[in-house]
């Protein structure tokens, strides 16, 4: 296991609001690693830092062991970083085949000469495109829809088409913002199934509300509050931590949760 | 029907190019016939068109497909004559040649590309910063600003002031009909812009292009680099409209600062926008309609005994109001148009092949 993404002390500050303060963590390869916190925590922040829409006000992040400086969101996908975001941001009027198409623009090699002539070159290129293209399509089981637009599928096959344009760029490090949120059960456990397959070809990084998905897919998690990170560890750690239950529940621990109630009292009495 | 549909698939599975090649140059064919069979004045008219088709194609690929809007493409038509004129003017293409062979036109021309596609190229990267009304701002005033730039003081020895700069007419070879020369040169320039526009159209280029319209932060995140794509896309669009205005030249034997006028750049856009925007055909159709419309117009108001104050603003008027009523009716534009009823037909073949008995 090599160490790809290293956060050092990364601190954001907007204005006023201190976002992230002296957070470090690190993805390494073969790994699911979960970001965790309540709403405003965060969480969002830290994976537009790991983007490059927004720069730390202090410190660093290394990739493979270099540092990643002033880079832009269109490199990522050059260094192997892949996202997918919480609103989709599918393409709406690109065929679900183009879509995807674009994800694996990373491994295409003719441009605008070849292009223009409609030199073989171009040919052969989008050929190759295109099979990796209807490779990962088959794998998420929606190659049917390869020619339909976003907005005729409903939002779970929306969903995979977002996650399949991520993947088909066959990135070392996956991002996935909220990819959760909106599914029904059945799709929450199928995606499940999915997260844990990829952990062979590529390490994910995921921002997540739903804990059942977390803790069911995740290898470490890192638990974020008001921009600190107050807890890291495996699912079971994390768990039982006094911290993150006071971070999600707040001080006052109703009765009824026992086994809660305890860890509550723990941590507000450590704090 | 299905020897049809096979037959459709076999022509998909052909090389880009050779399915392009062969548009072309049956088109070619098909128009050069037309072209012979048409009076000098239609044939004038003809030329007119396919001059517009190269600015109005080159807009909607920019406009439709990379998504950004221009009201100045007429500027880089501007360009693309002037440079025309200022290399004829200084370059003895002429003595050598006597402009009895044709030969010039193809390198002058290239260099009408090139200088629009520089300028284009810093138009782009003004743009690419910008969006929306304030990009259809900037370019407004750059449609107004530069033809104007021969009218200025320090520049009109260079640049022939009011009166503009005298182009030499091509000489057509052999017992060729001028004015059907005429024609040939711009539907060949038109054809290989076209053949081009698509090519790259429906490359990994085109595909960018609609990426970066649809969702600028989705395509960062593909890896595009969606400012460098904006400004390519002002290039390709600048670069076709350069040759229109070279084009516009060689038909007009003068590039001249009046002859560029704000209305010039929003018909073109008027044009892009008829025909369905994005889309190649829909701007040969755009342009036919912006070319001939005005004409048209005029000789309407002719026929209505009115005064001449009336008949003189008339066609302006039936050109406007025709060009609203082509929006409320065909929002998607001609194309669109085509393309639903195409569907439509296609259904109910579906549904005959579906209905027993």
């Amino acid at each position: 296991m090599t160490v790809l993404l290293e956060a050092e002390q990364v601190t954001v500050r907007f204005g006023g609001l201190l976002a992230l303060s002296d957070v470090s963590t690190s993805v390494s390869s073969g790994e699911v690693v979960g970001v965790i916190g309540p709403n405003g925590a965060g969480k969002t922040t830290l994976f537009n830092v790991i983007c490059g829409f927004v720069r730390p006000t202090r410190g660093q992040l290394f990739w493979r062991g270099k540092p990643l400086r002033r880079h832009r969101p269109h490199q990522l996908a050059g260094l192997g970083i892949a996202r997918t975001l919480q609103g989709l941001g599918l393409f709406p009027h690109l065929s679900v085949l183009d879509n995807v198409l674009v994800g694996a623009d990373r491994h295409a090699k003719a441009w605008f000469g070849s292009g223009l002539l409609a030199l073989p070159y171009s040919d052969n290129d989008e050929r190759r495109l295109r099979t990796r293209a209807f490779d990962v399509l088959d794998q998420l089981g929606i190659r049917d829809s390869a020619s339909k637009l976003p907005s005729q599928l409903p939002y779970g096959v929306q969903k995979r088409v977002a996650f399949a344009r991520a993947l088909v760029a066959e990135p070392d490090l996956l991002l996935l913002d909220e990819p959760a949120s909106g599914l029904s059960a059945q799709e929450m456990t199928e995606l499940g199934d999915l997260v844990r397959t990829l952990k062979e070809r590529t390490a994910v990084l995921l921002v997540e509300h739903h804990m059942d998905l977390v803790m069911g897919v995740c290898d470490r998690i890192v638990v974020l509050d008001f921009g600190r990170c107050i807890a890291t560890g495996t699912p079971s750690e994390v768990r039982d931590d006094p911290r993150v239950l006071e971070a999600y529940l707040g001080e006052q621990i109703d009765e009824s949760t026992v086994g809660v109630a305890d860890a509550g009292g723990a941590g507000a009495a450590g704090a | 029907m299905s020897g049809l549909a096979a037959m459709g698939r076999r022509w998909l599975r052909l090389p880009t190019l050779v399915r392009h090649l062969v548009v072309a140059l049956v088109g070619l064919g098909v128009l050069l016939a037309i072209s012979e069979a048409l009076s000098e004045y239609r044939n004038t008219q003809l030329a007119e068109i396919a001059y517009t088709v190269c600015a109005v194609a080159g807009l909607t690929l920019l406009t439709g497909l990379s998504g950004q809007i221009s009201l100045g493409n007429g500027a880089f038509m501007f360009v693309g004559a002037y440079t025309v004129a200022l290399l004829l003017k200084h370059h003895p293409f002429g003595g050598i040649t006597g402009y009895q062979s044709n030969w010039w036109l193809v390198p002058v021309l290239i260099l009408a590309v090139l200088v629009a596609a520089a300028v284009g190229g810093l138009v782009g990267v003004a743009a690419a910063r910008l969006r929306g009304p304030y990009l259809a701002g900037i370019t407004l005033a750059l449609a107004i600003g530069l033809p104007s730039l021969p009218k200025y003081q320090h520049l009109q020895s260079q640049l022939g002031g009011h009166a503009g700069i005298p182009i030499s007419a091509p000489a057509p070879p052999g017992s060729i009909d001028y004015f059907r020369w005429q024609a040939w040169i711009c539907l060949i320039a038109m054809v290989i812009t076209l053949f081009l526009l698509a090519n790259l159209a429906s490359s990994r280029v085109g595909r960018a292009f609609k990426a970066v319209r649809d969702d600028e932060i989705s395509a960062s995140l593909a890896g595009l680099p969606v400012a460098r794509i904006q400004i390519l896309a002002f290039v390709v669009s600048a670069a076709a409209a350069g040759l229109a205005g070279g084009l516009f030249g060689l038909i007009s034997l003068d590039a001249g600062p009046d002859s560029f006028p704000l209305s010039l750049s929003l018909g073109l856009l008027a044009a892009a926008v008829f025909g369905g925007l994005g889309s190649l055909p829909g701007a040969v159709y755009g342009a036919i309609l912006i070319t001939l419309l005005p004409q048209w117009a005029t000789d309407l108001s002719h026929q209505v005994s009115l005064s001449s104050k009336i008949v003189n603003n008339l066609p302006l008027l039936v050109y406007g109001a025709a060009l609203m009523l082509a929006m409320l009716a065909v929002p998607f534009g001609l194309q669109g148009l085509l393309r639903r009823g195409w569907h439509q037909v296609r259904d109910w073949r579906r549904r005959d092949g579906l209905a027993p008995g």
